[in-house]
């Protein structure tokens, strides 16, 4: 059995059904690219993921449990890091991760979160508050968070969206490290992305 | 009741049973209607005190019972359907609220109409008309936020939550409303202190209680099918329906 | 604990004091125009203060309540705290708790000084201020099941109102009538302890409740 496995998912949007009958499994030093056009449901998956949504049909197991009634200790295994990057406005980038990784229930200190802000290339802007960054300064804070979360599985809707060249490279070393390290990793994206794992799964949907 | 709509809860096969439920409920309600109003208004005694203005009991009281009744079983299915998933009981919630907001809004009509050769004044703040007011707003509350809400399923849930939220509530604003009522009106003015009834006014009272259910029921039937149809219109057994009856 | 979502919430309000200010400024105009609108009599005036300063209050709270959520809504931050290893109920005790420091507790200070202009005495003034004190949070803790419901709707504001003010009435009742029974001379000691429950009936229920319809609303 695998760490992570879903069986005959089935998602349902108001009158439409998005995908049915979606299998797959995920294990150590793994990783999930999820592929689909526009309005597939690529994000309504990666939030059943999460536990966010309930699938019509089917289930999510981790380590053989349903994560529905894992809740909490599901939780503390997993970063997600959706569409809406969670980065306040008025806060600084400092803050900004700090207060993130205390909610997802590691706290760290100012020193650690230094480190990974200047790992991410925004070394010298920590105390900038998050409305005066670029995009992809602001996806770079959110992203730090990966460095500092100590969690398995990894669950990224569209992480290198608004990313430059030298940013795609850096999430990519990030990606592979988790993988070496035996992390796991739900993604999709659009962009071409190589990335070293044990094993690359593709699921597509349409 | 309840056991046979557990065996019928998938909505398909519910739709055909309150569709053979509804015309029986019906023509009782209808009978007993007839049969309350008659003795309601020709076979009891006029009141000694309140002269014929009291014959509006007749309505107004039964319509006060159904107000709080159906709340609390509003509340009850909406809060099986949040616990349990199914569907259907959260239909029938949804079905319950507007015939309990309309026996609601009645009370309050019927009562101020009463009120008015009473105590000579279309509306007191006493403490039943207040709770009856508040339980309207209750009523409305939880038809807005369904009706703000585009997805069934969300809007099932969250009317649950709210309506449950209402149930908890009512004893702590019924008797908050009824200490405020007596601590600024004092003993002056009170529909508590009802003279003794006589034998027919209580049957009389009981048909009409008993003939409201029976509409409540086949009026909440009715709708539970309209919103049956509305949310499985794509589904093939709905297809199948409008075939037939075309 | 909370206590970390309690202090990144009065620090945004800190960042945003504009906010804190509009909620404040709207209690004191409201209950400021009352007045002007029954004419300046003081013996009417001072039976009317304790039920205008609690029914502005809770407007003011209820107003109030659509920032509680819906930011962290709009930037991804709720789904977070909705995947938390934290529970949800104390997360959402602290985003209550943090609302009433930014708006509830502006308004208990305020309080004495707008009774002042309804004539009030020294002890009804100090009674007032009680009942807000141990009322607002309750408005706050109710208030936070109608925000996480009518989460992202249309229209959300006024439904929220429909939703919660019909809940604030036993909260308003026993917070003015504490005014009234001291003045009466019949003490304002069971509308506080009446008061005291509703306050810790709804610190354990309330979070729960909202921590429910927070994850229907996001579903």
């Amino acid at each position: 059995m695998s760490i992570l496995q879903g069986s005959e998912l089935e998602c349902v949007r108001g009158d439409r059904r998005l995908f049915k009958g979606v299998n797959f499994s995920l294990d150590a030093g793994e990783l999930l690219q999820v592929h689909g056009a526009n309005g597939s449901g690529k994000t309504s998956l990666l939030r059943m993921l999460c536990g966010l949504a309930t699938p019509a049909q089917g289930q999510i197991l981790w380590r053989g449990t349903d994560i529905h009634s894992l809740k909490g200790d599901y939780y503390s295994e997993i970063t997600y890091l959706g569409h809406l990057s969670g980065v306040k406005d008025d806060l600084t980038a400092i803050e900004n991760l700090r207060i993130s990784s205390a909610l997802s229930g590691a706290e760290i200190d100012t020193e650690k979160a230094h480190g990974a802000l200047r790992q991410m290339g925004l070394g010298g802007r920590e105390s900038l508050p998050a409305k005066v960054l670029s995009q992809g300064q602001r996806r770079r804070v959110a992203l730090s968070r990966l460095l500092v979360c100590g969690t398995t599985l990894w669950i990224l809707d569209e992480p290198l969206a608004a990313l430059d060249v030298a940013a795609v490279k850096l999430m990519q070393s990030l990606l592979e490290q988790h993988l070496n390290q035996g992390g796991m990793v739900v993604m999709t994206t659009h962009q071409e992305i190589d990335i070293a794992a044990v094993s690359t799964h593709r699921l597509q949907l349409n | 009741m309840a056991i046979n709509w557990f065996k019928y809860s998938s909505p398909a096969s519910f739709y055909v049973l309150a569709g053979k439920m509804i015309p029986l409920f019906s023509i009782a309600a209808t009978i007993l209607f007839a049969v309350g109003l008659y003795i309601g208004f020709f076979v009891a005694p006029t009141d000694f005190q309140q002269g014929e203005a009291y014959r509006i009991i007749f309505i107004h009281v039964p319509a006060a019972w159904m107000s709080m009744f159906l709340y609390v079983m509003m509340a009850v299915w909406a809060g099986i359907g949040l616990a349990f998933n199914t569907r259907l009981s959260s239909m029938m919630a949804t079905a319950i609220a507007p015939t309990g907001a309309m026996f609601t809004f009645l009370a309050l009509w019927t009562g101020a109409i009463w009120g008015k050769p009473m105590w000579g004044t279309w509306w007191v703040w006493d403490a039943r008309l207040t709770s009856e007011l508040i339980l309207l707003f209750l009523y409305i509350g939880f038809m807005s936020l369904q009706a703000a809400i585009d997805d069934p399923r969300r809007a099932d849930k969250a009317g649950a939550v709210i309506a449950l939220v209402g149930v908890v509530n009512i004893p702590i604003i019924y008797f908050s409303v009824k200490w405020w009522n007596t601590l600024h009106q004092g003993a002056t003015v009170s529909v508590t202190s009802s003279p003794k009834m006589a034998a027919t006014m209580l049957t009389g009272m009981l048909i009409m209680s008993i003939a409201c259910w029976m509409y409540a029921i086949a009026v909440i039937l009715i709708r539970t099918q309209t919103i049956i149809l509305e949310r499985e219109r794509h589904t093939s057994w709905v297809s199948e329906l409008k075939g037939v009856s075309s | 604990m909370s206590l970390w979502v309690i202090q990144r919430d009065l620090l945004l309000a800190m960042r945003r004091r504009s906010d804190v200010l509009t909620t404040l400024f709207f209690f004191i105009i409201v209950v400021s125009l009352f007045p002007l609108g029954v004419g300046p009599e003081m013996n009417m005036l001072r039976t009317m203060a304790p039920g205008v300063v609690w029914v502005a209050a809770l407007l003011a709270s209820m107003l109030s309540l659509g920032r509680m959520f819906s930011s962290d809504y709009l930037d991804g931050t709720l789904e977070q705290m909705l995947i938390s290893p934290q529970s949800l109920s104390m997360l959402v005790l602290g985003k209550a708790m943090a609302h009433w420091l930014v708006t509830g507790v502006p308004l208990v200070l305020m309080s004495p000084v707008l009774g002042i202009q309804y004539d009030l005495s020294t002890d009804a003034l100090l009674i007032l201020t009680a009942s807000l004190l141990l009322g607002t949070p309750v408005l706050s803790l109710i208030g936070a099941i109608g925000a996480a419901l009518t989460l992202g709707l249309r229209g959300g504001g006024v439904l929220v109102s429909l939703l919660v003010l019909p809940l604030y009435i036993p909260v308003l009742i026993f917070g003015a009538g504490a005014v009234e029974a001291s003045t009466a001379g019949l003490g304002a000691g069971a509308h506080l302890s009446l008061l005291g429950a509703f306050l810790l009936a709804s610190l354990v229920l309330s979070p729960w409740a909202t921590a429910v319809s927070l994850r229907i609303s996001m579903e």
